[in-house]
C-alpha cells in the first residue's frame, strides 16, 4: 500500500517538475524578492521590514498558485490523457491514487518553497550582511506558508476529483481568500443570533483558517511567535488537509469513470 | 540575404520604430495630462477596508502606504509647498496598517509637526499620530521622546513635553537622559541651553541618518539665532558709541568690536543691514532659523520657536 501511494506521489512529483509553468512561477516569486531589495530604496527606514513582508507575501502568493493550478488538474488530466485508466486497472485503489497525488503536489510545493526560501535569505543576507537572532522566526513563518499551500493544496484536489478544471480553479481560489477572513467570519457568527448564527458559525468552521497562518507582519518586526501557536497551527492544517483528501477520496469513490 | 534573415531584420527595425514610438507618445501623453495623476487621491481612504481587502498581507500594504507617504512629502517639500492635505491620512493607513510600523509614527510626526514649508504644521495630528504609537507599542521609548520634542518644540506646551520624557524614563532599555530632559524641560522651559541640549542628544543618539540630519539643521538654526542676537548687541553697542549704524563689518572691526567678517554655519559672511540689523545671505539654506531673517526682523531672539 505505501509503495503504491509512494510511487503515485514520486511520478506526480517527476509530472509537476517538468511543466515550464512552475520555473516560470518561480523565477517571478525570486524576481519580486529581488525588487523587494529595490523597494526599500525609494522609503525611509524600512528596507529590511520591506524585502520580509514583500518576500514572504510573494512567496505564499506564487506558492498557492502553484498549489491552485498543479492541483487542479491532478485528476482531470489524468483522465484527459487516459492515463487514469491504466493505474486504476493496475492495483491501485482509488483512495490510494488521491493520497499519491496529494503527497506529490505537496513534496512540490516543499521543495519550490525551499528554492524560494534560498532565494529570500540570500536576499536578507545581501541587504543586512548578517543574520539576527530574531531572524529564527522568519523560518517560523516559512513554516506556516507550508502549512498554508497543504491547506490550499488540499482544497484544490478535492475540486478536481468532481469539477472542471477551470471551476476547481476558481473554487480554490475562493475558500483561500475566504481562508484570509476566517477569524472575521467567526467574529460574525459569534455577533449573530438563531439561524444565523447556527448557519455562519457552521460556514466558519468549514472554510479554512489561513488568518492564523500569517505571521508576516509580526516577524518582519521581529516579534516572537508562541509555540502553542506552532503547535495549534500544526494541528489545525492537518487536521484541515486530512478532511480534505478524506473528502477528496469519497467523491472520486463514488465518480463514474466511464 | 535569406527570406527569413530579410524577415527578422525588417521586424526587428519596426519593433525599435514602434517601441520609440510608443515610448515618445506616452511622454506627451503625461505632459498633455500632467497632474492628472492619483497624487491627490486616496482611492480608498478607509483604513478598516484597506485592511480587509490587504487579503492578510498588511505589512507589504502598511510598507506601500508609509512610502507612498514618504514620496508624498518628499515632492510637495521640494516643491515648497505649505499644503500636505494627503499626509495625514497617508501615514493614518499606513499604521493602521501595521501598528508596529515605528519608523511611521517617528518620521511622520517630524513630517507633520513641522513649520511650513519644512512640515505640514499641524503639531496636533503629530501629538495624536505619536500618541496611538504609544498605545499600540508601549515599550518603545523613542515614541515618548518623540512626543516630548512635538510638545517642546511645536506646541510650545512644556509640562506635556516634560510629562511624556518622563513617562519615556520609566520605559526599560530607555537611556538615562531621559530623566534629565524630564527635569530640565519643567526647569527651563523655552531657552536655549534645553533646545540646544534636546537637539544635540537627538543627533547623538539617534540611530537614522535622515533624523540625524534633521537634528544637524536645528543645532545650526540655533547657533544662527545665537549669532544674530550677538551681533546685533554689537552693533547696538556700536552705534551707542559712535551715534551711527555701523556701515560694514569692516567698520565694526576697526572699532575693534569683531575680528573679520563673522561667518554663518554655511559659510557665508552675515549681512549688515541699515539699523544695524544682521541678516544671512541666504535664508532658504538655514532652514528654522528665527533671527536674520530678510523679512521679518526681530530684536529679539525667539529660541522657544525651534
Amino acid at each position: 500500500m505505501t509503495a503504491r501511494i509512494a510511487h503515485v506521489a514520486f511520478n506526480t512529483f517527476r509530472e509537476a517538475v517538468r511543466d515550464r509553468v512552475l520555473y516560470n512561477l518561480i523565477f517571478f516569486a525570486l524576481l519580486l524578492v529581488g525588487a523587494a531589495l529595490l523597494f526599500g530604496q525609494i522609503s525611509i527606514g524600512i528596507e529590511r521590514i520591506v524585502l520580509i513582508n514583500l518576500g514572504l507575501s510573494a512567496i505564499t502568493v506564487f506558492g498557492v498558485v502553484i498549489a491552485i493550478f498543479i492541483g487542479i488538474g491532478l485528476v482531470s488530466k489524468e483522465m484527459e490523457k487516459k492515463t487514469l485508466y491504466t493505474i486504476l486497472s493496475r492495483p491501485v485503489r482509488r483512495w490510494e491514487f488521491i493520497v499519491g497525488k496529494f503527497g506529490g503536489l505537496a513534496w512540490t510545493l516543499l521543495v519550490n518553497t525551499f528554492f524560494m526560501a534560498v532565494g529570500f535569505f540570500v536576499a536578507l543576507l545581501l541587504l543586512a550582511h548578517h543574520f539576527e537572532r530574531g531572524d529564527t522566526w522568519l523560518l517560523v513563518a516559512i513554516y506556516f506558508i507550508i502549512l498554508q499551500f497543504v491547506v490550499v493544496t488540499s482544497l484544490a484536489l478535492l475540486f478536481s476529483t468532481f469539477s472542471s478544471p477551470v471551476l476547481s480553479a476558481v473554487m480554490a481560489l475562493a475558500l483561500f481568500v475566504i481562508g484570509t477572513f476566517a477569524e472575521d467570519l467567526r467574529a460574525f457568527a459569534a455577533a449573530s443570533h438563531g439561524a444565523t448564527r447556527g448557519f455562519a458559525a457552521l460556514a466558519a468552521y468549514l472554510m479554512p483558517n489561513l488568518a492564523s497562518l500569517n505571521v508576516i507582519s509580526s516577524v518582519a518586526h521581529g516579534q516572537p511567535i508562541a509555540a502553542s501557536l506552532i503547535l495549534y497551527n500544526t494541528v489545525y492544517s492537518l487536521f484541515y488537509a486530512a478532511a480534505a483528501v478524506c473528502g477528496a477520496i469519497l467523491a472520486f469513490e463514488y465518480r463514474n469513470l466511464r | 540575404m535569406t527570406a527569413r534573415a530579410t524577415t527578422t531584420a525588417l521586424t526587428a527595425m519596426a519593433l525599435a520604430t514602434t517601441l520609440a514610438g510608443a515610448s515618445m507618445t506616452v511622454r506627451r501623453l503625461d505632459h498633455l495630462r500632467a497632474g492628472s495623476t492619483a497624487e491627490e487621491v486616496l482611492y480608498v481612504p478607509s483604513p478598516k477596508i484597506l485592511r480587509r481587502m490587504s487579503l492578510g498581507f498588511t505589512g507589504l500594504l502598511a510598507d506601500i502606504y508609509w512610502t507612498r507617504a514618504v514620496q508624498y512629502f518628499g515632492e510637495h517639500h521640494h516643491m515648497r509647498s505649505r499644503r500636505y492635505r494627503l499626509l495625514e491620512p497617508l501615514l493614518d493607513i499606513a499604521t493602521t496598517l501595521d501598528p508596529h510600523l515605528t519608523v511611521a509614527y517617528e518620521f511622520g510626526a517630524t513630517f507633520l509637526a513641522q513649520k511650513p514649508p519644512e512640515g505640514a504644521g499641524d503639531p496636533d495630528a503629530a501629538v495624536r499620530l505619536v500618541e496611538r504609537g504609544v498605545r499600540e507599542n508601549p515599550s518603545e521609548w523613542r515614541l515618548y521622546y518623540n512626543l516630548g520634542f512635538i510638545h517642546y518644540f511645536e506646541r510650545k506646551d512644556y509640562a506635556a513635553a516634560a510629562d511624556a520624557f518622563e513617562r519615556g524614563s520609566r520605559v526599560p532599555g530607555a537611556l538615562p537622559w531621559m530623566k534629565v530632559m524630564a527635569a530640565d524641560t519643567s526647569q527651563h522651559a523655552g531657552d536655549l541651553q534645553t533646545a540646544r541640549f534636546l537637539w544635540s542628544s537627538l543627533y547623538q543618539t539617534t540611530e537614522s541618518e535622515d533624523i540625524r540630519a534633521n537634528a544637524a539643521k536645528h543645532l545650526r538654526a540655533l547657533q544662527v539665532d545665537e549669532e544674530v542676537f550677538e551681533l546685533q548687541k554689537l552693533t547696538s553697542a556700536f552705534h551707542e558709541r559712535s551715534g551711527h549704524w555701523p556701515a560694514s563689518w569692516a567698520e565694526m572691526e576697526t572699532a575693534g568690536y569683531l575680528h573679520g567678517a563673522p561667518l554663518d554655519p554655511t559659510r557665508r559672511p552675515y549681512r549688515l543691514a541699515p539699523e544695524g540689523r544682521v541678516l544671512v545671505q541666504v535664508a532658504e539654506d538655514l532652514p528654522f532659523i528665527t533671527q536674520g531673517l530678510p523679512t521679518e526682523p526681530s530684536n529679539r531672539p525667539q529660541i522657544e520657536s525651534k
